[in-house]
């Protein structure tokens, strides 16, 4: 007997298909709330014991958080500090003291002052903060099981190759459910931004939530179809649903599988040409995540984020101690620094004297030309950086370069630095290559001129692009003009590599579309040297560049360049599948 | 990269006023019209956080005020680093 399929749509909380049998997770939030009087002899205990059951809470969640350090690491763990911030809130640790102290048991004080907070959750416009209200939930839920000496039912039940279905889960329980091998699971409540989710997502456990009342729509031993991309799901599927499913499947986990081989493969077309794909990076947590995925290099360093989060601006011994961290981890491979791409707006809530606002930041004083009107801040970063180059490989690049002027002051003050450092005697690598970042038209036009200062150019594709065909891709209202494929960035960027490879310079390219598919043989054909993207994108564009020939490419280049319609040419190229 | 970014960037601000000001015995309240909370209150304030257009006033009350009052103007003055 055929049972009617039912199809329901939720929020996809974690990417991923997976099939199999229900397994129903009872909500054990069917606890009876209990409110008894407690006599004044008696609240000094109630008092205790309430702590009691905070001390119990705060160890089982530091717990949790040292599980989810040790399977998915720093960053992970301590979204955890959200749920242990709540527990040290003054609602809970004082209020509801004091309310216990009017001659109430604790578990009826806890639910009553949680309950008045979670009303002013549900009554905040932000969804992201209403949501937030799952947490103290969950933290409420804990306390409240740790009073009332409950035992939470072990998910280690589960038989394997199950989908668990729940009202909710907390990360706790999502990481139980990668010890016990559970395919998915699918929950009633919940977002894309919870703590459950983002931990599902590190764990690559496929996940639907906010089915609204999917436990009840289910029972034990359904078959279920979870469809995380979409965030679908589908109970008792037809055959001809569960088919293709599985295929899809298999698809999904075959691609997951191939991009995966290639890690350690190089990148290079089938006739033999060899480029480099390096990875872009803010922070120095990243490295260990772009060399898992194959990264042959920093090709971008951006170091703004050194400049985030302070009141003063950073000295030269964090820069340092930033750079170190990178450029050792990455040995033998080469580190790019960008030095700093910031405006004047920002250096002047760290301290900067006598910035004033500039209506149009895009076309001010930022980045090099910032650098050069205030030395002081310039060599900072120069100095951290060439100190760094005495323990790897360590490359500068200068951004929003639009003319040699620029290069031949910024290069002056790089000799002033290294002058002071042999000064003290420290350490540097008297010969570090220097690029210029070619992102404002002026300097794509002059490349040739700008190639023969520096050892490198890199095309920093999304401001080139901006300005060059004058639009502002976060403007709605023009976003759809901003467009790769216009004749002019393709012609610039093919005059920017032959300007560089004439001088005899590498060139690099690191905006965006350095990481599209749809856009490597181009790239390839128009001989960029170095590719620099992010980590997620390494293998797709490595799979593209291994199943091409430099030919085919520069056959593509060809074909484009000489067309008497590039519009059609283009939509060739854009239907043309990818390897 | 990306994962960082996604964690909770919205409840960040929030922890780190509740934790600047943790440490100082004065008394810390955050006053939104006739709203107020008590800023070492996570969940006080991520009730009043959604509001970023409002003007807040936050009184300080306590033995050790001064520093306390400094701690604030700083993180707010950096931006929480969200500039």
């Amino acid at each position: 007997m055929v049972e009617k399929a039912n199809i329901l749509q939720g929020i996809p909380a974690s990417s991923g298909i997976a099939i199999g049998n229900v397994f129903l997770l009872e909500e054990d939030e069917d606890y009876c709330l209990v409110h008894r009087e407690i006599p004044k002899e008696g609240i000094k205990k109630e008092v205790a014991r309430f702590k009691d059951s905070l001390t119990k809470t705060r160890a089982d969640m530091l717990a949790t958080q040292e599980k989810i350090h040790k399977t998915l690491g720093k960053e992970y763990a301590r979204l955890a500090d959200a749920y242990l911030l709540i527990l040290e809130d003054p609602l809970i640790t004082r209020n509801v003291v004091k309310r216990i102290s009017e001659g109430v048991n604790a578990e009826y004080a806890l639910f009553r002052i949680l309950e008045q907070v979670i009303r002013s959750f549900e009554m905040i416009d932000d969804e992201y903060f209403r949501e937030r209200k799952h947490d103290i939930q969950d933290v409420g839920k804990k306390i409240m099981h740790n009073l009332m000496g409950k035992q939470k039912r072990s998910l280690a039940e589960i038989a394997h190759e199950s989908i668990v279905v729940a009202h909710n889960l907390t990360p706790a329980d999502t990481i139980a459910l990668r010890e016990n091998m559970i395919k998915g699971f699918a929950t009633n409540v919940g977002g894309k931004t919870s703590h459950t989710a983002i931990v599902a997502q590190g764990l690559e456990i496929p996940a639907v939530v906010g089915l609204k009342n999917i436990t009840a729509q289910v029972k034990e031993g359904d078959t279920l179809i979870i469809d995380g991309n979409q965030g679908v799901v589908i109970i008792n599927p037809v055959q001809e649903i569960l088919d293709n499913y599985r295929r899809e499947q298999e698809i999904q986990q075959a691609q997951v599988r191939e991009l995966e081989k290639l890690k350690d493969l190089p990148a290079q077309t089938t006739d033999g040409h060899r480029v480099v794909i390096a990875a872009n990076i803010e922070n120095p947590n990243e490295v260990k995540s772009i060399l898992a995925h194959g990264a042959e290099g920093v090709g971008l360093y951006r170091t703004e984020f050194l400049y985030f989060n302070r009141t003063t601006l950073p000295t030269e011994e964090e820069h340092y101690e930033s750079y170190r961290e990178v450029v050792q981890k990455m040995m033998p491979y080469s580190v790019i620094i960008r030095t700093m791409d910031l405006g004047g707006d920002k250096l002047a809530d760290l301290g900067l004297e006598g910035f004033t606002k500039e209506d149009n930041p895009f076309l001010g004083l930022r980045a090099i030309r910032l650098c050069i009107k205030y030395p002081h801040i310039f060599k900072t970063q120069l100095r951290a950086i060439l100190r760094a180059s005495a323990l790897g490989r360590v490359k500068i690049m200068y951004p929003m370069i639009s003319g040699v002027g620029e290069i031949r002051e910024a290069n002056a003050l790089l000799q002033e630095a290294k002058d002071e450092l042999k000064k003290e005697g420290k350490a540097f690598d008297d010969k570090i290559e220097i690029g210029a970042m070619i992102e404002v038209p002026s300097a794509a036009l002059s490349a040739d001129l700008i190639a023969r200062e520096v050892d490198f150019l890199s095309l920093g594709t999304n401001d080139l692009i901006q300005y060059t065909l004058a639009v502002d891709r976060i403007n709605e209202n023009v976003a759809s003009l901003y467009d790769p494929f216009h004749p002019s960035i393709l012609r610039l960027i093919k005059s920017v590599i032959e300007a560089g490879h004439n001088a005899g310079k590498w060139v690099g390219i690191c905006g965006e579309i350095a990481g599209d598919p749809n856009l490597s043989m181009i790239l390839v054909g128009l001989g960029i040297n170095e590719f620099s993207v992010s980590p997620g994108q390494i293998s797709k564009i490595k799979k593209v560049i291994r199943n091409t020939s430099l030919l085919e490419a520069k056959t593509l280049i060809q074909e484009i360049f000489s067309s008497n319609d590039w519009e059609e040419a283009v939509r060739k190229i854009k239907k043309h599948p990818i390897p | 990269m990306h994962i960082i970014n996604k964690l909770g960037l919205h409840a960040r601000p929030a922890a780190m006023l509740v934790q600047s000001v943790a440490r100082f015995k004065s008394s810390i309240k955050i006053l939104k019209e006739d709203q107020e909370v008590d800023g070492k209150s996570i969940m006080g304030i991520m009730t009043l956080a959604a509001a970023y257009d409002s003007t807040l006033r936050i009184m300080v009350d306590g033995s050790d005020e001064k520093e306390a009052t400094q701690a604030i103007i700083d993180l707010f003055a950096s931006g929480f680093g969200e500039k």
